[in-house]
């Protein structure tokens, strides 16, 4: 199953747990299982990784909602005022800030992922456990951030008198969507960390890239036509789009159309064959890192 | 059920190497990797050949009972702490498989996975988690964990304000209150304080006691005798001797001391960047005759060969330390701690002296290690580069004799004063 095969029963009085170590052939199973065992080590990780970020700073946890309001303020100067990106007639603050709730998790969900093997190594390499979990942790201490973007947009919400809309409804879906989004970028970056350390430059460019590929600073209705179909083929601008939608209404965003489901069956077979090959490169993982 | 706790069956490792120094290095192979990456993943990807692989384990087995303490012994890459690394399921095994009957827990590490922001409070339930344990687990020992620490009053501050010995402290604590069928330990107690190390040694042999199964790999031979029953002797991959703790430990030291015979300069077990390599060492009395044989009490000298000092190597340092049979260190010394007495000869071309004007060792047998620096780095390092024997004489005019019973390997000039004798 693991960086070994194993059956770990749980120690009933009279039969002991045993382990069985022999090179695994082929494919192993994913080990889901093995997971939900070491859920606790998985919260204390997500916990460690909150914690331990905003300690010893001024502000404390006030970044996490200094974070998207600057973040907001610097977007609606540039592109709302001065260059004057088409919101739809919304005001721009609004208009990019649903947008950076899902985006500002994404991006930094996916760095945190990506990095999560080579990061832990020290861990790593002395204690065995699932090495998915670190993986896992990374995608969902981002959740944090989320939550705090959130609380800073129900303040935008109230100030701009934004009303409360059925389709919010959609936003646990979408949030969902966000999150296997990460955790598939960020499993096959953290795969490929182990071995090409250049993954760590390249994931700042390749954020870089895919927000310019996503509608994050201007609306979707800015994408020429005939590229429209293509465009959405990233799950990204599905999500933030519809993110847009359920939080400001259609002249924001759409609901979700075909292509978005498409978007969302690739993403789905990437994350699995992705979480696969994860599971191949974990058993020698240390060998190599 | 059997009362096997770990069988091991013809378990093999093996590594690639080559590849891994050539990653490594300068910007040229960047430039090459860059210009033909994909004859880089072609050889990334291709089957090692013979020479590009080292067989870390190749086709060990052996069965430990239940509740018997195993030590593993054997020279540096001889394999034991990829026997650990595999029986923790930290990588996994080449061929071959072993099967572990109970809970496991692995000691490889004192403080594995504690963060440096966190209090020391909440590193004992992070490092705990991490080393296997439930949360309810720790909180019903976490008083015992913090009291056996020792660290009761700064266990609410951030860990990065502890000393190193704190750390340890804290780290082994919470790994000692682990309570697995199987423990496998590497070299944890080489770590900490005198003071510390006696108790964990005491804990260690507590765990030993109750009828727990251990695999406890270390260098220190006393540390190994006085724990384990059993004990198996790692060369090269290979388990040579399976026994009694006291035969691999004899081998273990025989073995240190063969090698000794082997020319210096051919011994490719050794440490460091390679600058300056050391070829020979003279250990000689008063007579200047190669002996490797000294007498208590009289003037020693050391004489070390370096194959060259090549032009633009400042040579920082020799040093060497001195240890009894049983691997405990005797002595160190260090060229680069300068005295008033040190001077320059340019007639020594790259030989280095050290000259002990009184030997204060008791008689028995001693082993050696030399490192040598240079340019700011570690040039080489070998360990029982040499051997000597110590025969009786005097200290002082006091006759110092080989005794079983004797403690101790250093006899410090002394005298006493007694009462008169009526």
């Amino acid at each position: 199953m693991t960086a070994s095969n194993v059956s770990q029963t749980p120690s009933l009085p009279e039969t002991l747990a045993t382990t069985v170590i022999e090179p695994t052939r082929g494919w192993a199973s994913l080990g889901l299982r093995d997971i939900w065992e070491y859920r606790e080590l998985l919260m204390l990780l997500v916990w460690r990784e909150i914690k331990g970020a905003y300690r010893q700073t001024a502000l404390g946890v006030s970044w996490l909602f200094l974070r998207p309001i600057l973040n907001v303020l610097v977007l609606t100067l540039v592109f709302g005022m001065l260059v004057k990106v088409p919101s739809n007639d919304l005001p721009y603050a609004l208009f990019s800030l649903s947008a950076l709730l899902p985006w500002g998790y994404f991006s930094n969900a996916v760095l945190r992922s990506a990095g999560s093997l080579v990061q832990n190594m020290e861990i790593i390499s002395k204690v065995y456990f699932p090495r998915m979990i670190i993986a896992v942790a990374g995608v969902l201490s981002g959740l944090v951030d989320l939550a705090a973007s959130f609380i800073v947009f129900v303040v935008f919400m109230l100030i701009y008198r934004v009303p409360l809309r059925i389709e919010m409804l959609w936003l646990p879906g979408f949030i969902l969507a966000a999150v296997l989004m990460a955790l598939t970028v960020g499993l096959w970056l953290a795969t490929l960390s182990v071995r090409y350390r250049d993954v760590s430059f390249a994931v700042n460019f390749l954020l870089q890239a895919l927000m310019y590929l996503s509608p994050v600073i201007y609306p979707i209705s800015s994408v020429p036509e005939k590229l429209v179909f293509f465009y959405q083929l990233n799950p990204m601008a599905g999500i933030i789009d519809g993110f847009r939608w359920a939080l400001l209404g259609p002249t924001a965003g759409s609901p979700p159309g075909t292509t978005f489901w498409i978007s969302m069956g690739i993403m789905g077979v990437l994350l699995v064959v992705g979480a696969f090959i994860f599971r191949r490169t974990e058993r020698t993982i240390v060998d190599v890192l | 059920m059997s009362d096997i706790a770990i069988r091991v069956e013809n378990l093999t490792k093996r590594y690639r190497i080559g590849r891994a120094q050539g990653s490594q290095s300068g910007v040229r192979t960047l430039l090459q990797r860059a210009a033909s990456p994909f004859r880089y993943l072609a050889t990334t990807l291709r089957p090692p050949s013979e020479d590009e692989t080292l067989w870390a384990l190749n086709g060990v087995s052996f069965e430990v009972e239940r509740g018997k303490v195993l030590g593993v012994i054997g020279r540096n890459g001889a394999g034991k702490s990829t026997l650990l690394k595999l029986l923790a399921r930290i990588t996994e095994p080449t061929s071959g498989r072993a099967t572990i009957y109970g809970r496991v827990g692995a000691l490889l590490e004192v403080g594995t996975g504690f963060h440096p922001e966190l209090t020391g409070r909440e590193n004992i339930f992070l490092s705990g988690a991490i080393l296997g344990m439930k949360r309810t687990e720790i909180e019903r020992k976490f008083d015992e964990i913090v009291a056996f620490s020792g660290v009761e009053r700064f266990i609410d501050t951030p860990i990065k304000y502890y000393s190193s010995g704190m750390r340890v402290r804290l780290g082994f604590s919470v790994a000692a209150h682990l309570e697995p069928e199987v423990l496998l330990i590497d070299e944890v107690l080489a770590v900490g304080d005198a003071e510390f190390q006696k108790k964990c040694l005491g804990k260690m042999s507590e765990v030993a006691t109750e009828g727990r199964t251990v695999l406890f790999v270390s260098h220190n031979m006393a540390a190994v005798q006085s724990l384990c029953s059993r004990g198996i002797y790692l060369q090269r991959g290979k388990v040579l001797v399976d026994g009694s703790i006291n035969e691999a430990v004899a081998t273990y030291l025989k073995m240190i001391e063969d090698r000794t015979q082997e020319d210096l300069s051919l011994r490719t077990d050794r440490g460091g960047q390679g600058g300056m390599r050391l070829v020979g060492v003279d250990i000689t009395d008063e007579s200047e005759m190669a002996a490797m044989t000294l007498i208590t009490g009289q003037p020693a000298k050391f004489v070390f060969h370096i194959n060259q000092i090549p032009p633009g190597m400042v040579l920082e340092y020799v040093d060497f330390t001195i240890y009894d049979l049983q691997g405990r260190p005797v002595a160190y010394f260090n060229s680069g701690d300068v005295g008033e007495k040190d001077f320059r000869d340019s007639n020594l071309g790259t030989h280095v002296v050290c000259a002990v004007d009184e030997l204060l060792l008791i008689p028995g047998r001693y082993r050696i290690n030399v490192g040598i620096a240079g340019n700011g780095d570690l040039q080489d390092h070998v360990e029982g580069a040499a051997f000597f024997n110590v025969e009786e004489g005097q200290i002082r005019g006091r006759p110092v004799v080989a005794r079983s019973q004797r403690l101790g390997s250093v006899m410090l000039p002394h005298r006493w004063i007694l009462p008169e004798t009526r």
